[in-house]
């Protein structure tokens, strides 16, 4: 621990950043690492390849269905203005307006 | 960021079948560049890293964000800074930090980070005809600041030919650098903001999946897969505790698809 506030390194804190660093790593080299070294099949690769879209759905669906109408409706605008512009900066500050104009509304 | 396109469905799974010395996930082009040879040097380093770089302000956005959650969920902005600068991981990162709590939940933090994370993997092994071409120190160092932005630059890079193995790289410098800083931002300001639902911050989380979502759309074919992850991540997040759900989701997804391909 150097000091308390901005500076603060709390041990137990920079333990769990090096295990997250160290998993990440992890997932970063073995894809590359793993699989020069073995023959996958089409069938595991297609399911590999659905892998990084269900988790996005996985972790969007449960926080979505906890939110409201001002949440849903805002979800519906990050698809359409990302759908149209392809911008992400754009998508974000347009759900992020609406959920803020939605709540004040609702 | 751009269409990930190297994870699309379309890939033409039958065309390397033929052809083992590509790698197991080779792409028909990259059997074209294979006769370039690939180089790994400081003007790949300045290409990947220029291309990068408005996409790398982009993603300071999220840094932003990031550090303003972070802060808010009790890191300070050593902390912040230090996730940052060695997961490297937004989605992860963001992740994390809303499952910050007091105790801390130290496994389901970096399980969930692996979950979060595996997706890599299969990112890393899709660059995989080029990058082992490359020195093991030379494709590992670029890998570990691989994120999703600059994988799809890099991907759409050495798809059109290029022999410019550092591309990696120097993209992945750009990302860190905005990264880093944006964090640095966002957790000092971080500190002064009040309610986050007032601002809208509370919803950065879901509006950067859905917009995640929107790339990771490949047509009809995703969209099996996607309502397996939902439902089950949905009755999961009920029934099981902590955030296995998403792992859950996820793998249901994978196993579906698995059984579904012909």
């Amino acid at each position: 621990m150097i000091s308390d506030g901005a500076l603060a390194l709390d041990p137990l804190v920079v333990g769990v950043i090096v295990a997250m660093t160290l998993v990440t790593v992890l997932t970063k080299l073995g894809g590359f690492w793993l699989l020069r070294r073995i023959e996958v099949s089409e069938r595991l690769e297609a399911g590999l390849s659905v892998l990084p879209g269900a988790i996005v759905i996985a972790i969007l669906g449960p926080e979505l269905a906890a939110g409201g109408p001002a949440e849903w409706s805002a979800a519906g605008v990050v698809v359409l203005v990302m759908w149209r512009t392809e911008n992400i900066l754009l998508s974000l500050c347009g759900g992020i307006g609406a959920v803020v104009l939605f709540r004040a509304l609702g | 960021m751009t269409k990930l396109d190297g994870s699309n469905a379309d890939r033409t799974h039958s065309e390397h079948t033929g052809e083992p010395s590509d790698g197991p996930v080779g792409d028909p082009q990259a059997t074209a560049a294979e006769g370039k040879p690939i180089t790994f040097d400081r003007e790949g380093i300045r290409a990947g890293f220029l291309t990068c770089l408005p996409i790398a302000l982009g993603v300071g956005g999220y840094g932003v964000a990031f550090g303003m959650l972070a802060r808010r969920a009790g890191l300070s902005v050593a902390e912040a800074t230090l996730m940052s600068a060695t997961v490297i991981a937004g989605a992860a990162q963001i992740v994390a930090v809303e499952l910050w709590a007091e105790p801390l939940p130290v496994a389901t933090i970096v399980l969930t980070t692996l979950a979060v994370n595996l997706r890599y993997s299969l990112m890393g092994a899709a660059l995989g005809p080029w990058l082992e071409r490359l020195s093991p120190r030379q494709s590992y160092g670029s890998l570990l600041v691989m994120a999703d932005e600059n994988w799809a630059l890099t991907m759409r890079e050495l798809k059109s030919g290029s022999n410019r193995g550092a591309f990696l790289l120097g993209t992945g410098i750009a990302i860190w650098c905005c990264w880093v800083g944006a964090t640095i931002i966002g957790a000092t300001a971080g500190g002064v903001i009040g309610d986050p639902a007032r601002y809208g911050i509370d919803f950065v989380l879901a509006a950067v999946f859905v917009a995640l979502a929107v790339e990771l759309w490949e047509g009809h074919s995703t969209l099996v897969p996607w309502l397996v992850a939902l439902v089950t991540a949905i009755v999961a997040a009920a029934l099981v505790p902590g955030e296995w759900y998403i792992l859950l989701g996820g793998l249901a997804a994978a196993t579906v698809e698995v059984i579904r391909h012909d």
